[in-house]
C-alpha cells in the first residue's frame, strides 16, 4: 500500500488518520467527523495497512481487540463451566472407574454427561490451554501492533497542530481574550500550566503543554506483566521445575520425602488443640461440633550424609526441627513442607492381662507394640504367651487362616499360644476385637483386652515451585502497568495565537475529562481565555440516539 | 455493657442512619437547581450526606469494635464479610461522592448498602472461633482490600443503575425496560428474603428433620421456614408443622431451596402489590425523581470507578489471595469455584475496560455492563458461599 | 528486502515462535505425569535396602550388575503377592544360576509379619524391608504386586502389576538373563 503525502508535505504510512507532522486529517472519515480518533494519536494501526499474506491474515486476526474480547469472554465463560459440579481434583475417588460412577451417582444424567464430555476436568483440558494461548498471543500481537505506532508518533509529534486538527478536538475553543494584553497571553498560559506541572513547548505562536505521557503505557506494561505471568506457568511444566508430593507420617515414624531425594521427615509429635466454646450458630448449620483451634506436627527434617541412595536410612544428619501449621509451612532448599490433614487415634500399642477364665487372676501383662511385635512375650520361666500371627487389618478368614486387608491396624487380632503352670503344652487363642476363637477347645487361661494406646497421623504436601519468583515478577509488573494505567492519564493542550490575538484551543486527554477540565477552567481564568466547550455534550441525552463510535476492528 | 454489644448496637445505628439518608436523598433530588459536578447540592443534600458520614462512623465504630473483641478482622465468616461489604460500598460512596459531587448516586447507593446488610443480618452473628487456616495476618489484607475493590466496582453499577433510571423511556416497550424492571424486581426479591427470615423467625419456626445425606449417612436438619422441599429421605420429627411438598434428591439442599422459594413469593407477593397500587411500574415511579442528572458526569463516574476499582480488586483478590493460598496450602491456584469466579469477575471488568476505551462502548451499554459486572460480584458472594461447596465456601 | 517483507517475515517468526509455545505445554502437560513416573528403557534407580535375616547384608544394585534382578514389591495384605510367591521361588531356584537374582521388597510392615508370612510360605528368596518406603517411592510403585525386571545393564526392562502366573515368571526371568558366554 502507498503511502499518503499530506498537503504540508509530510509523508505518512498507509492508514494514518491524522498527518504525523500538522494533524491534518487524512482519511475521508476523519475530515467528516466531529470528533477525531486520538486513540492512537491518529496513527496507523499496522494491521490495517496490509492484507496480503496468510501471515497476515492471522496477524490481523489476533491484533483485533474485537477478537481480544471475544477471547476474554469465551475463557470466562469455559472457566465458569468448571464450577458447575465439583471437578475430579475435589473428589475423593481416584481411579477413572470409580470417577464416571461418582458422577452418575452423585448428580445424574447431567452428573454422566459433564464426566463423559471431560468437563470435570477441564482447567487441564487442551482445549482450555489452547484457549488461554490464543489469549496471550492476542495480548502480544495486538499489543505490537498498537504500541510501536503509538510510541512513534507521541515521541514525534509536534509542538504546531493544523487548524482541521484543532477544531475536530473533543474539547475546543476559539475566540479573542477577555481583557488584559494579548501579547502576554501565551505566557500566562506558560506560566500557569507550568504550576499544574505540564510540560510546555513553544514554537513560534504555538504552545503544546503535555503533562502524564507516561501513563498511555501503562496498558502495554501491564500486557508484558501478563505475559510474564503466563510464560511462568508454563514454566512448571519444565522436569525439575514442579514438585507436588502428599505424605502420610505417623508419630514416631520416619518416612522418605517423596520428590526430595536423599531427605526423610520424623514425625515427633502431632498436636491438636480445640477452641472450647459453646457451638454457635454457624457451627450447628454446618454440623460441625468443635472448631480446631490449632493442628500442628513437630517433624524433624533429615538428610542423608553422603549420596542418597533410596532406601538407605543409615548415617542420616538432623537438619532442621520444625513445627509445620497452616500458614507456616517448614522451608528449605526450595522445598516447602505444608500440614494439609490428620488422623487421629491409630493403634499403637495393645496391652492385655493373661487372664485365668475361671478365677479371673492374671499372671501377667503382655504389651504387644504393633510397630514391632515380639515372637514371644516372657512373663517368667514358666509362663510365657508366644506370638503366632499378627493381623492389623482382620478381614475373615480364608481356608482356616486369618487374612488381613490392609496393613494398617483398623482391626488388629493375634494368635497366641499361652504357655502357663497349667498348661504347659501351651493353649492357642485367636483373639480380635470383640472377638475370641479357641481353636482347640476351651482354652482354661484367655489373653484379655486391657487397654490401647494410639498414636495420630499427619498428612503433610510436600511443594518445590521454581516458577514462584517469575509469577512474582509477571504479577508485580501487572500491577504497576495497571496502576499506570488506570490512576495517571496523559492531558495536552494545544494553543494557538492567530494573526489578530485571537486564541484557538484545543484540549485531549485519554480518561478523566472531568480532572482536564479542572485544569482548563484554571488556566481559562488565570489567561483570560475564551470559554471552552464540549462538542461530545450534545450527544449523549437522547437515549436511543447512541452511535457506537467508531473502534478499530479490522474485521 | 460489652464490647461485642456495643458493636451490634452501632450496626443498628448505622442501618438507621442509611435508611434516613436515602429519604433525605430523594428530597435532595427533588430539588429544583440542576445536579452536577459545579453545583453544590443543596440543603437537603448536605444534610443528607451528613447524615451518610454519621451512619458510616457508626458502622467503622461496629466494625473496630468487633475487631478488638474478636482479635482480628471480622471478616471471617457471611455475616461479618456482607456487612463489611456494605461498609465499604458506603465509603466508595463518600470518596466518589467529594470527587464528582453527584448527590444523586446516594439515592441509589444507600438503598444497595441497607439491602446488603439486610441481608447480612440474616445471617448467624455470632463470634466463630478461628480455624488455623484462617489464622494469619493475610485474613485481614486478602479479605479486606477484596472487599474494597469490590465496592468500588459497586459504585460503577450505582451509576450505571442510575443512568439507566434516567435514560429508558418508561413509556416505550423496550427490551432495556424489561430488563431495568427485572433489575428493580431482583431488589424486591432480596427485600422479601429479609422480610420472610424475619417473619417466620418472630413467630419462631422451627421444623426438625433427619434425612439421608450424600454419602448415606443419617443426618439432622432444622427447618426454620415452612417446608416447601424436602431433604432426601426425610422423616419429620416436629409435630403440627407443614409437611414437604416435594422431596428433593441429596445434592440438593432443600432447606436451601425452600428458604430461596419463600423469598421468591415474599418478594413477589410485594412486587405486585407495589405495581396494583401505583399502577404503574417501579421504573415509572423512579424515572421522574432523576431526571436532572447529567448522564455525561454519570458516565464517567462509572467508568472511573471501575479504573479505580478494577487494580484494587486486582490487588485484593486476586495477587494477595494467591499470595496467601500458597502460603497455606502451598498452591497459589486451584481453580476451586471461589477462585475461578474472582478469575471471572477480573475478566469481565477487563472486558468492560477494553470495550470501552477500544470499542467505544459508552453510555447506555457501559450501564448495563456494570449492572451485570456488580451481578456477578453478587453471584460469588450469595451462590459461590452458599450453594457451591469448595475449599472457600463458608457453607458446609 | 523490502520493509514489507522484512516485516511479514518478522511476524511470521513470532506467530510460529507462539504457536510452539503454546504446542509445548499442552503437550507436556498431557504427557507430565508419564514422565515422572518410571518408564520402560530409564535406568533403575539405585537403592540400599538391609536384607531381613542378616542384618549385616546390604542388598545394593550396583552389586547385582551384570546380573538381571527381579524386584517385586509386596505385602502381607496383598492376595495376588501371596499366590506368586510360590512360583517365584521355584524359578529363582533355576534361574539363580543362570545371573538372575530376586530381591522381593516389603512396604513398610513389621519384621514379625514379614517373617512369619514369608516362613508360613516356605519360600526362599532374598527379602527385604523398605522402611522409610523410599524406594518404592523411587520406583513410583502404586498398586501391588509390582514387579519391576532390570537387565544385566542396569535399565529398566519390563513393569509388571498385577499377579504372575509361573510361566510368565518364567519368561521374565529368561528375558533378563545375562548373555551366557
Amino acid at each position: 500500500m502507498d503511502k499518503i503525502i499530506c498537503v504540508c508535505g509530510h509523508e505518512n504510512p498507509a492508514g494514518t488518520k491524522l498527518c504525523g507532522k500538522c494533524g491534518r486529517p487524512l482519511t475521508e472519515e476523519a475530515k467528516q467527523s466531529k470528533i477525531v480518533d486520538m486513540k492512537y494519536d491518529g496513527a496507523a494501526i499496522r494491521s490495517k495497512t496490509r492484507n496480503k499474506s496468510i501471515v497476515d491474515k492471522i496477524w490481523n486476526f489476533f491484533s483485533s481487540v474485537k477478537v481480544g474480547i471475544a477471547l476474554i469472554i469465551i475463557n470466562l465463560i469455559a472457566a465458569s463451566i468448571g464450577t458447575i459440579f465439583p471437578q475430579e481434583f475435589y473428589i475423593s475417588v481416584s481411579t477413572e472407574e470409580e470417577k464416571a460412577i461418582y458422577y452418575e451417582k452423585t448428580y445424574g444424567s447431567l452428573g454422566k454427561l459433564y464426566y463423559e464430555l471431560g468437563l470435570s476436568d477441564i482447567y487441564s483440558s487442551w482445549w482450555f490451554q489452547v484457549l488461554v494461548g490464543m489469549l496471550a498471543i492476542s495480548i502480544i500481537v495486538a499489543s505490537i501492533d498498537r504500541g510501536i505506532p503509538l510510541h512513534r508518533s507521541l515521541k514525534n509529534q509536534r509542538v504546531k497542530r493544523h487548524e482541521s486538527f484543532m477544531k475536530r478536538q473533543r474539547v475546543i475553543s476559539e475566540g479573542p481574550i477577555t481583557e488584559g494584553d494579548s501579547a502576554k497571553t501565551l505566557s500566562l498560559v506558560e506560566e500557569k500550566l507550568k504550576k499544574l506541572k505540564y510540560k510546555v513547548r513553544r514554537e513560534g505562536n504555538a504552545l503544546l503543554a503535555e503533562r502524564g505521557r507516561f501513563a498511555r503505557y501503562g496498558p502495554y506494561i501491564n500486557h508484558v506483566g501478563l505475559i510474564i505471568f503466563l510464560t511462568a506457568v508454563m514454566l512448571r511444566l519444565v522436569p525439575g521445575f514442579y514438585v507436588d508430593e502428599s505424605m502420610w507420617v505417623r508419630e514416631g515414624e520416619m518416612r522418605a520425602v517423596p520428590g526430595m531425594e536423599g531427605y526423610f521427615i520424623e514425625n515427633e509429635e502431632f498436636i491438636l488443640e480445640l477452641h472450647d466454646n459453646e457451638a454457635t450458630e454457624n457451627q450447628e448449620l454446618q454440623g460441625v461440633n468443635v472448631v480446631a483451634k490449632n493442628y500442628q506436627t513437630n517433624v524433624k527434617l533429615y538428610k542423608q550424609a553422603e549420596d542418597a541412595i533410596p532406601g538407605k536410612a543409615d548415617n542420616l544428619e538432623l537438619v532442621k526441627e520444625y513445627s509445620i501449621k497452616v500458614n507456616h509451612p517448614l522451608q528449605h532448599e526450595g522445598y516447602s513442607f505444608y500440614q494439609m490433614d490428620f488422623r487421629l487415634n491409630e493403634i499403637k500399642t495393645m496391652n492385655f492381662e493373661l487372664t485365668n477364665k475361671a478365677t479371673g487372676e492374671s499372671l501377667g501383662a503382655v504389651s504387644v507394640d504393633l510397630t514391632n511385635p515380639q515372637d514371644e512375650y516372657v512373663i517368667d520361666d514358666q509362663t510365657k504367651v508366644e506370638l503366632l500371627g499378627y493381623y492389623p487389618d482382620f478381614s475373615g478368614f480364608e481356608n482356616g487362616e486369618p487374612q488381613t486387608a490392609t496393613p494398617t491396624p483398623n482391626n488388629p487380632a493375634f494368635i497366641f499360644k499361652m504357655t502357663t503352670p497349667e498348661n504347659p503344652e501351651g493353649e492357642v487363642s485367636f483373639v480380635a476385637i470383640q472377638q475370641t476363637i479357641e481353636p482347640n477347645g476351651d482354652n482354661e487361661y484367655k489373653m484379655a483386652f486391657n487397654s490401647v494406646e494410639t498414636r495420630n497421623m499427619s498428612g503433610l504436601t510436600v511443594h518445590k515451585d521454581s516458577s514462584i519468583p517469575w509469577l512474582a515478577l509477571g504479577g508485580a509488573i501487572f500491577m504497576i502497568g495497571v496502576a499506570i494505567g488506570s490512576y495517571w492519564n496523559h492531558r495536552r493542550l494545544w494553543v494557538e495565537q492567530l494573526e489578530d490575538g485571537t486564541i484557538r484551543l484545543a484540549a485531549h486527554t485519554n480518561k478523566n475529562w472531568f480532572g482536564m477540565k479542572k485544569d482548563l477552567d484554571a488556566v481559562t481564568e488565570y489567561a483570560h481565555l475564551p470559554k471552552y466547550i464540549d462538542q461530545s455534550d450534545d450527544e449523549k441525552d437522547d437515549e436511543d440516539e447512541e452511535k457506537e463510535k467508531e473502534g478499530d476492528s479490522t474485521l | 455493657m460489652s464490647l461485642i454489644d456495643i458493636s451490634g448496637n452501632l450496626l443498628f445505628a448505622a442501618f438507621i442512619a442509611y435508611l434516613v439518608g436515602t429519604l433525605l436523598f430523594g428530597g435532595a433530588i427533588k430539588s429544583s437547581k440542576p445536579d452536577g459536578a459545579v453545583t453544590r447540592a443543596d440543603k437537603w443534600g448536605k444534610l443528607a450526606l451528613i447524615v451518610t458520614i454519621i451512619g458510616f462512623l457508626a458502622h467503622i465504630g461496629y466494625f473496630i469494635t468487633r475487631w478488638i473483641y474478636k482479635g482480628h478482622a471480622p471478616v471471617s465468616n457471611m455475616f461479618e464479610f456482607t456487612t463489611a461489604f456494605g461498609m465499604f460500598i458506603i465509603a466508595a460512596f463518600i470518596l466518589i461522592y467529594y470527587m464528582y459531587r453527584l448527590t444523586a448516586l446516594g439515592l441509589v447507593a444507600l438503598p444497595v448498602a441497607i439491602l446488603i446488610i439486610g441481608y447480612a443480618a440474616m445471617f448467624p452473628n455470632d463470634v466463630d472461633p478461628l480455624v488455623p487456616s484462617l489464622q494469619s495476618y493475610w485474613l485481614t489484607i486478602h479479605v479486606i482490600t477484596a472487599a474494597m475493590g469490590q465496592s468500588i466496582l459497586a459504585i460503577s453499577a450505582v451509576a450505571g443503575l442510575l443512568y439507566l433510571l434516567k435514560s429508558i423511556n418508561p413509556k416505550k416497550k423496550s427490551k432495556s425496560r424489561f430488563w431495568m424492571e427485572a433489575v428493580l424486581y431482583f431488589g424486591v426479591l432480596v427485600v422479601g428474603f429479609i422480610l420472610a427470615t424475619l417473619i417466620f423467625k418472630g413467630f419462631g419456626y422451627e421444623a426438625d428433620f433427619t434425612f439421608i445425606d450424600t454419602k448415606d449417612a443419617e443426618a439432622k436438619i432444622t427447618y426454620n421456614m415452612p417446608a416447601v422441599f424436602g431433604m432426601n429421605d426425610y422423616t419429620l420429627l416436629t409435630d403440627d408443622v407443614m409437611e414437604p411438598l416435594v422431596e428433593m434428591p441429596a445434592v440438593i439442599n432443600a432447606k436451601k431451596l425452600t428458604t430461596v422459594f419463600w423469598a421468591f413469593i415474599f418478594g413477589t407477593v410485594i412486587y405486585l402489590l407495589v405495581r396494583l397500587v401505583a399502577r404503574r411500574r417501579i421504573l415509572d415511579m423512579l424515572h421522574p425523581l432523576v431526571q436532572k442528572v447529567n448522564l455525561n458526569l454519570l458516565d464517567e463516574v462509572g467508568y472511573r470507578s471501575v479504573l479505580i476499582g478494577f487494580p484494587v480488586f486486582t490487588l485484593g483478590a486476586l495477587v494477595f489471595a494467591m499470595i496467601w493460598a500458597q502460603e497455606a496450602w502451598g498452591r497459589y491456584w486451584g481453580w476451586d469455584p471461589k477462585e475461578v469466579w474472582a478469575l471471572i469477575t477480573w475478566l469481565f471488568y477487563a472486558a468492560y475496560l477494553h470495550l470501552r476505551l477500544s470499542k467505544g462502548w459508552e453510555g447506555k451499554k457501559s450501564a448495563w455492563l456494570a449492572v451485570i459486572g456488580f451481578a456477578i460480584i453478587l453471584f460469588n458472594l450469595i451462590v459461590v458461599n452458599l450453594v457451591i461447596a469448595g475449599l472457600h465456601s463458608y457453607a458446609a | 528486502m523490502d520493509k514489507k517483507k522484512k516485516r511479514s517475515i518478522t511476524r511470521g517468526v513470532i506467530l510460529v515462535v507462539l504457536l510452539a509455545a503454546i504446542v509445548y505445554t499442552v503437550y507436556t502437560s498431557a504427557t507430565n505425569d508419564k514422565v515422572k513416573v518410571l518408564q520402560v528403557g530409564d535406568k533403575a534407580p539405585e537403592f540400599e535396602l538391609v536384607d531381613l535375616y542378616e542384618s549385616g547384608l546390604k542388598h545394593r544394585l550396583s552389586d547385582y550388575e551384570g546380573k538381571g534382578i527381579f524386584l517385586n514389591f509386596w505385602g502381607t495384605w496383598c492376595e495376588p503377592c501371596k499366590k506368586e510367591m510360590p512360583a517365584m521361588s521355584n524359578q529363582y531356584a533355576i534361574y539363580k544360576d543362570q545371573g538372575v537374582e530376586v530381591l522381593a521388597i516389603n512396604i513398610a510392615q513389621t519384621d514379625f509379619e514379614v517373617k512369619k508370612f514369608i516362613e508360613s510360605l516356605g519360600v526362599h528368596f532374598p527379602v527385604a524391608i523398605d522402611g522409610t518406603k523410599g524406594v518404592m517411592t523411587a520406583y513410583n510403585v502404586d498398586l501391588l504386586p509390582a514387579t519391576i525386571l532390570i537387565n544385566p545393564e542396569g535399565e529398566v526392562e519390563k513393569i509388571i502389576t498385577g499377579e504372575m502366573n509361573e510361566t510368565q515368571i518364567a519368561s521374565y526371568m529368561e528375558s533378563i538373563k545375562p548373555e551366557q558366554e
